[in-house]
């Protein structure tokens, strides 16, 4: 049963990889980037309001240079901490910069079906039940969209999927789906309806939103305008580079850095110019392409190095990260997804990255699989475990208990192993029965993983939301098809 | 004389020097070499040494696309030369690519006609937004052998279902094939939507291409 959220808290654990120098000159060199080469804004609102905020505006390009010094004040009006909340306000995440929060993944196209195993395209159902088992599940403290609900119409799609997970969690929800003006304003309307009006969701946003920016150097004339809509509603908005070591950023990862921190830092910027103060987030999933076939590779050193980089770059700005870790480039869950989610996590924790995405994809963020869902969640518990770190104080140096066993012995029966013994990390899905047990069962992790989310997919029905709600979340969604009927041709 | 310059030819290719690749062939036409010469014995063994390293690991895509820069930097001279004598280098194709109406992505589009044009493939690439009419109007115009098209997001991946349609309807679908690809397109959606070929990768959209030109 849902009980506390698993977030990584005020770990013990630290990694340096950047010092404040070679932040510096990152920082420098992407100031000069904005302001010599520019960055494209394909949105004339956009432009106004660099315009306005004098930058250099060309209409013809829709590419804009803005002065370091006026980034630079932009970004300090940013609020460095605030709250992700959530309907049920137990379950609020803090951005103070002492958390490490996971969320599920996003935006996959196709699902290991459950029960049949059949791997096929995704439906508003689908992203329901992949919500259902993410609120059951202690280590997800907040969702994406996982998956697309592709059975609904495209001009109402995105907010299809934000129904079909409020209707079975109270979690926060951070949308990455929703790309125009229209479709963020009928989202903001049914997340008002939920809380209570749009006040209450100014000061409770219980709706993020995510946009991707486009790499090298770009931005989407959509995800911009969606995102100056979320921002004057209080939404918190963050941009996401996914700049690629040798397509679409320097094949060195400094490079790649600077081409990514241009694009989100002029974005964040442009928040700032627009609604001063408005909380918004870094957001980041570089990678390197292969070298073999320019594909997303969803693994290696490169994304190890970005999930820890990236984060020292977002305390410099003085804002929350939201980090693409977990996201693996295997087809199934096994070695590669194992080694890939593992030290991804491991160095965007190491630099407490507040938010990670995100649990459950294979194949680059396109296959949702259950069993990967359940088996994150594992990699996250071992995680959390691991950045508690080493206590070292009277009660943990156990000299009491030392000597009271003495040589020889041992310290099973003890009051002190009985009061401190659900410290220990215990796996749900590492197999440590002895070897003949498994040898005539041959069954593991990927068999009980994906029985248990078969008992929650069964068992497990929660409905946070009053009939009355579900029907205005129903309406709301109907109007916005009926006025946005997609042009014939 | 011709062998030494064409010995030159074929390393600037392996070398990844277009500039030098330029050079050399005016040089090479300068000296009254036939320009199917110095393609047929200058650039496509170079061109084949890169294949061949890049199969075998050696080299990586980043050598291939430098060295089909070189390739047309010098079929930029080449190719008026080639007029004036009425010859023509054999075609792999013509392909008219885009990404479909609503998105903006393209770094694997441009992989994409990179590839083909690498492998003898006359590309026009249409850039992205592009309209479904656009699609339709260009097949017209220039009656290629392949339209590709590409999307990155399931919400405009449905517009390639309506230039399939709108190629219906305007009585082209026959007279050319459709490839599809992008993130979230599938084998099942290619199939479903009436595509002739999808791949997953560059490398794999050039075979696609070859076998739907039957070669």
């Amino acid at each position: 049963m849902p009980g506390k959220i698993k977030s990584v808290h005020d770990p013990r654990i630290s990694l340096n990889i950047l010092s404040k120098e070679d932040v510096q000159k990152i920082h420098t060199a992407t100031l000069d980037i904005i302001e010599s080469v520019g960055v494209r804004f394909p949105s004339h609102k956009a432009l106004d309001i660099l315009e306005a905020n004098h930058a250099q505006v060309d209409r013809q390009k829709m590419i804009a240079k803005i002065p370091g010094h006026i980034i630079e004040e932009a970004l300090s009006k940013a609020p460095p901490v605030y709250t992700l909340a959530a309907i049920d306000p137990s379950l609020d995440l803090p951005l103070d910069g002492t958390y490490s929060h996971l969320g599920t993944d996003g935006c996959g196209v196709e699902i290991l079906d459950a029960f049949t195993g059949e791997r096929r395209r995704t439906t508003k159902k689908d992203v329901q039940d992949v919500a259902r088992v993410a609120d059951y599940l202690d280590e997800i403290a907040f969702h994406w969209v996982p998956i697309s609900a592709q059975d609904c119409p495209p001009q109402s799609r995105s907010l299809h999927e934000l129904e079909a997970i409020w209707l079975v969690s109270k979690k926060h929800l951070q949308t990455e789906s929703i790309i125009n003006e229209n479709e963020m304003k009928t989202a903001i309307d049914m997340a008002a309806a939920i809380v209570g009006g749009r006040d209450a969701l100014r000061k409770r946003p219980i709706l993020s939103v995510m946009q991707c920016t486009t790499s090298p150097l770009s931005h989407d004339g959509g995800s911009l305008e969606a995102g100056l809509v979320a921002a004057e509603a209080g939404l918190p908005i963050g941009y996401m580079t996914m700049a690629s070591c040798a397509t679409t950023g320097p094949v060195t990862l400094a490079g790649n850095l600077v081409v990514g921190n241009a694009e989100v830092i002029s974005a964040l910027a442009l928040m700032e110019m627009a609604y001063p103060g408005c909380p918004v987030y870094y957001a980041a999933a570089q990678t390197s392409a292969d070298l073999r076939t320019g594909a997303y590779t969803g693994g290696g050193p490169e994304d190890f190095l970005f999930g820890a980089a990236t984060n020292v770059l977002a305390d410099f700005y003085n804002v929350p990260l939201s980090m693409g870790a977990f996201a693996t480039g295997a087809k199934e869950p096994g070695w590669q997804s194992a080694v890939e989610n593992s030290l991804s996590a491991f160095m965007a924790v190491s630099t407490l990255s507040d938010m990670l995405l995100g649990a459950g994809l294979l194949h680059g963020s396109r296959i949702l699989s259950y069993e990967m869902l359940l088996l994150d969640a594992e990699i996250w518990s071992i995680l959390c475990s691991t950045f508690e770190g080493i206590v070292v104080d009277e009660e943990n140096l156990a000299l009491d208990v030392i000597r009271a066993v003495g040589p020889g012995g041992n310290f099973l029966a003890q009051k002190h192993t009985k009061k401190h013994m659900n410290e220990r990390w215990l796996p749900r899905y590492m197999d440590r029965r002895p070897y003949n047990v498994w040898e005539q069962k041959r069954d593991g992790a990927r068999e009980w993983a994906l029985q248990d989310a078969q008992k929650i997919l069964r068992e497990y029905h929660p409905q946070p939301l009053e009939d009355q709600l579900v029907a205005e979340l129903d309406r709301i969604i109907h109007h916005h098809e009926m006025k946005f009927k997609p042009q014939n041709g | 004389m011709s062998q030494e310059i064409f010995a030159k030819l074929t390393q600037s290719l392996v070398d990844g020097d277009p500039d030098a690749t330029f050079e050399y062939t005016k040089e090479a036409l300068a000296a009254g070499v036939e320009p199917m010469e110095i393609i047929k014995q200058g650039l496509i063994p170079g061109m084949n040494i890169v294949g061949e390293k890049f199969s075998s690991g050696e080299y990586f895509l980043p050598d291939l696309i430098i060295a089909a820069d070189g390739m047309q930097k010098a079929m930029v001279l080449l190719e008026p030369e080639l007029l004036k004598r009425h010859q023509a280098v054999e075609s792999a194709g013509t392909v008219i690519l885009g990404t479909v109406k609503g998105d903006i992505h393209e770094i694997g589009k441009s992989l994409v006609g990179t590839m083909l044009s690498a492998n003898g493939f006359k590309v026009h690439d249409l850039g992205v937004d592009v309209a479904t009419e656009t699609f339709v109007q260009k097949a017209q115009e220039m009656k290629p052998d392949i339209i590709g098209l590409s999307a990155l997001l399931t919400t405009t991946m449905v517009n390639q279902r309506e230039v399939i349609k709108a190629l219906a309807n305007a009585g082209l679908r026959d007279k050319v094939k459709v490839m599809v690809g992008g993130a979230p397109v599938t084998r099942s959606w290619a199939e479903e939507i009436g595509a002739d070929g999808y791949a997953e990768d560059a490398m794999g959209a050039v075979q696609i291409a070859r076998t739907l030109v039957g070669k």
